[in-house]
C-alpha cells in the first residue's frame, strides 16, 4: 500500500531535479525548507523526527540537495518529506510537504473496529510496522 | 412645538410627514467614523422620487425613522442614532444610483448577524418609494469585526488538522442527491475518498428522508472514511449535514458526528443567521469543521437590482463563523463572473485589503487578524478545467467535484484520482515556474499518458464548458468608491 500523504503522492516519484526545483519554488518564496523522517506513517502522526534545524538561511537549492541526500543515506528506509514553511502574518504554516523518499515495503495500515453501542463502532487505525519498536519496523536497516 | 418656518418650509418636529432627507437621513458633508458601519445600496427610486431622497429613506428605514414624525425621537441623542446617506452617484448609463449610508456601530448588537441583518436589510427592500435595492457591499470595522465569533477553525487550522498543505483540497457531492440507501451512499464515500479525495459532501437537501435516516447515513459513511484512511494513510473525511428542522435535532446529529469522529459536520444557509452562529460555537467547542452549503442564495444575490450581493452574505457568513463556504467556480454551471468570484474569495480569504471596484469591492475591509473561511467551488467542474480552476481560485480552496468523479466510466475510485492527478500535475508545473494557464492542456495531457484515470477523464469531458453571460457583474463603467 502507497502512503499517499503530502502535496505530491499521485505523480510518479519526483526525480532528484524535480525535488530541487521545487525546494527552488520554496526559496523564490522565501519559505525556509526543513526535512522530516519518520517509521511511523499513521495519518495523525504529526511529529516526525526533524534532521537538523529547518534551514532557515540555506538560501542555495544544491546545498539543500545535500541535506537530502544525508538524509536518505542515514535513513534510506524510512518516510522522509521535505516542507516548505511560510511565515508570513496570516500564514505562519506549512506551505508545501511532500514525501521525497519511502521504505521499500509500505506493508499498509490495520484498521481494527470495536463493536460498540448502538451500530456504532470505534475505529482505530495501526501502521502494521509498528508492531515492531521505532527504529526496527521497516527491516533492519535505520 | 417647532411649525413652519419663516422659508414655509415645514420644521423638523412639526407632525406630519417630512422628508427622510430633511429629518437628517441625508447628509453629504457627513465624513464617517472609523467605527461606523458603512453600506452600499444600489437602488432605483420610483419615478419622481430624488435619488437622494432615495436614499435617505433608505438610511431612515433602515435606522430611526418610521413614514412620519414622532415626538418621541426627541428624548434620544438622534443624531447619534440616525443612519446618514452620505453620498448618491448614478451609475452611468442606467436608471441605477448608488447610495452610500453609515450607521453608528451603536445601533448594532455585539457579536449578532440578526441583529445586524434585521437592521440593515429588514425593512427597506419591500420599500414603495423604491423600484428596486440592492446591497452591494457593507464596510465592517474591526471594533464590530471583534465582537464576532468568526471561523470555527480558519484556512491554517484546518490545512494542520488534516495535514494537506500546497493544493487545493478536493471533494465530491455524492450523487444522485437523493434516493440512495444508506448502505450504497457509502459506497460512493468509500470509492472516492480512497481513490485520493480528501473529502465526499451530503448534498444541501439530504437530511433525514424516508429512503435513508440520518444516523444509518453517518454510520455507513463514517465506516468509508476510515477505510479509506486506512488505504492512504491520509485523513479523510465526508460533510455529514447536519440541517434539521430544530436546533434541538440539529445539536443531536452533530454530537453523534462527533462522537464517531467524523473531523467535519455541515449545515445549508436555510437554517438561519442564528442557527449557524450556534453552529459555529458549537464547532469550536467540538473541534470539528464546518461546512456551510449557501442554498437558496441565489433567490436573492443573482439579479443585479434587487436583493443582497454575495459578497455581503460571503462578509457576514465568515463573521457568523463557518470554515467552509460555496464561493463559485467560474468555470462550472452555476452563475459566477470570474471579476465578481474573484472579489467573493478575497472577501473570504484575506485579512485586510483595499476597496477594488473592477472586482466588486466598495470599501477596505480590515478583518482584524480574524480567520479566513476556505471558500468551496463546486457545481460542473472535472479535471480538465484544473488549469483554470487553479488560475482563478487559487490554492486555498476546495475543488467540489460531483459528476467529475462520480460519472468517471471506469468508476468512481478512478474518477478521484483523475482529480487528484490533475491538481497535482497543475500545482507541479506552476511551481516549477511553467505558465500553467497556456500549458495547461498539455501538462494534463503527459499526465494522462501514464494516468488511464486523468486519460479517460480527459476524453470524457473535453468540450464541456459552460459559457453563459453573468446577470450579476460589477459595472461596467467602474463605479467610484466613497
Amino acid at each position: 500500500m502507497k502512503v499517499t500523504q503530502g502535496t505530491f503522492s499521485y505523480l510518479p516519484d519526483l526525480t532528484d531535479d524535480e525535488i530541487e526545483a521545487q525546494v527552488d519554488y520554496c526559496l523564490r518564496n522565501d519559505w525556509p525548507v526543513s526535512i522530516e523522517y519518520t517509521d511511523d506513517p499513521h495519518p495523525r502522526n504529526t511529529y516526525w523526527n526533524m534532521f537538523g534545524l529547518p534551514l532557515f538561511d540555506q538560501r542555495d537549492p544544491s546545498a539543500i540537495m545535500s541535506e537530502v541526500y544525508a538524509c536518505r543515506k542515514a535513513f534510506p528506509n524510512y518516510y522522509i518529506r521535505l516542507n516548505g514553511y511560510d511565515r508570513s502574518y496570516g500564514r505562519q504554516t506549512t506551505a508545501l510537504s511532500f514525501i521525497i523518499n519511502r521504505p521499500k515495503y509500505e506493508p499498509g495500515i490495520r484498521l481494527e473496529r470495536q463493536n460498540s453501542h448502538d451500530r456504532t463502532q470505534h475505529y482505530s487505525l495501526k501502521p502494521y510496522s509498528s508492531d515492531k519498536p521505532a527504529g526496527e519496523r521497516y527491516g533492519s536497516t535505520r | 412645538m417647532a411649525g413652519t418656518k419663516s422659508n414655509g418650509k415645514k420644521g423638523r418636529w412639526a407632525s406630519g410627514v417630512t422628508p427622510y432627507a430633511e429629518m437628517g437621513y441625508y447628509e453629504p458633508d457627513y465624513v464617517p467614523a472609523d467605527t461606523d458601519i458603512i453600506c452600499a445600496f444600489r437602488l432605483v427610486p420610483q419615478d419622481g422620487i430624488d435619488p437622494e431622497e432615495a436614499g435617505a429613506a433608505v438610511a431612515g428605514e433602515s435606522s430611526t425613522a418610521t413614514w412620519t414624525v414622532v415626538w418621541t425621537d426627541r428624548l434620544t441623542s438622534y443624531e447619534r442614532y440616525q443612519a446618514k446617506c452620505f453620498r448618491v452617484d448614478p451609475v452611468a448609463g442606467t436608471n441605477q444610483y448608488i447610495a452610500y449610508i453609515a450607521y453608528n456601530i451603536d445601533l448594532f448588537e455585539e457579536g449578532s448577524i440578526a441583529n445586524l441583518t434585521s437592521s440593515i436589510i429588514g425593512n427597506v427592500f419591500g420599500f414603495k418609494a423604491l423600484k428596486s435595492l440592492r446591497l452591494e457591499d457593507m464596510r465592517i470595522p474591526p471594533h464590530y469585526i471583534k465582537t464576532f465569533q468568526g471561523p470555527a477553525h480558519g484556512i491554517v487550522m484546518e490545512r494542520e488538522h488534516l495535514n494537506c498543505f500546497g493544493r487545493p483540497l478536493l471533494g465530491a457531492t455524492v450523487k444522485p442527491k437523493l434516493g440512495l440507501s444508506a448502505r450504497n451512499y457509502g459506497r460512493v464515500v468509500y470509492e472516492a475518498t480512497r481513490g485520493g479525495l480528501d473529502f465526499t459532501k451530503d448534498d444541501e437537501n439530504i437530511n433525514s428522508q424516508p429512503f435513508m435516516r440520518w444516523r444509518d447515513r453517518f454510520l455507513y459513511c463514517i465506516e468509508a472514511v476510515n477505510r479509506a484512511m486506512s488505504e492512504t494513510g491520509e485523513i479523510k473525511g465526508h460533510y455529514m449535514n447536519v440541517t434539521a428542522a430544530t436546533m434541538e435535532d440539529m445539536y443531536e446529529r452533530a454530537e453523534f458526528a462527533r462522537e464517531i469522529g467524523s473531523v467535519i459536520v455541515m449545515i445549508d444557509l436555510t437554517v438561519g443567521y442564528t442557527a449557524i452562529q450556534s453552529m459555529a460555537k458549537w464547532a469550536r467547542a467540538n473541534s470539528t469543521i464546518l461546512h456551510l452549503h449557501r442554498a437558496g442564495h441565489g433567490t436573492y444575490t443573482r439579479q443585479k437590482t434587487h436583493g443582497i450581493s454575495f459578497r455581503v452574505i460571503a462578509k457576514w457568513m465568515r463573521m457568523a463563523g463557518v470554515d467552509h463556504i460555496h464561493a463559485g467556480t467560474v468555470v462550472g454551471k452555476l452563475e459566477g463572473d470570474p471579476s465578481a468570484v474573484k472579489g467573493f474569495y478575497k472577501t473570504l480569504r484575506e485579512n485586510k485589503f483595499a476597496a477594488d471596484p473592477s472586482i466588486g469591492l466598495y470599501f477596505e475591509q480590515d478583518w482584524a487578524s480574524m480567520p479566513g473561511t476556505m471558500p468551496v467551488a463546486s457545481g460542473g467542474i472535472h479535471a480538465g478545467q484544473m488549469p483554470e480552476l487553479l488560475h482563478y481560485l487559487g490554492e486555498d480552496v476546495v475543488l467540489q467535484f460531483g459528476g467529475g468523479t462520480i460519472g468517471h466510466p471506469d468508476g468512481i475510485s478512478e474518477g478521484a484520482t483523475a482529480n487528484r492527478v490533475a491538481v497535482e500535475a497543475i500545482i507541479q508545473a506552476r511551481n516549477e515556474g511553467k505558465d500553467y494557464l497556456k500549458e495547461g492542456p498539455e501538462i494534463l495531457a503527459r499526465a494522462a499518458r501514464w494516468s488511464p484515470s486523468l486519460s479517460r477523464a480527459l476524453e470524457l469531458w473535453k468540450d464541456v464548458a459552460f459559457n453563459f453571460e453573468s446577470t450579476d457583474v460589477p459595472d461596467a463603467v467602474v463605479t467610484p468608491t466613497y
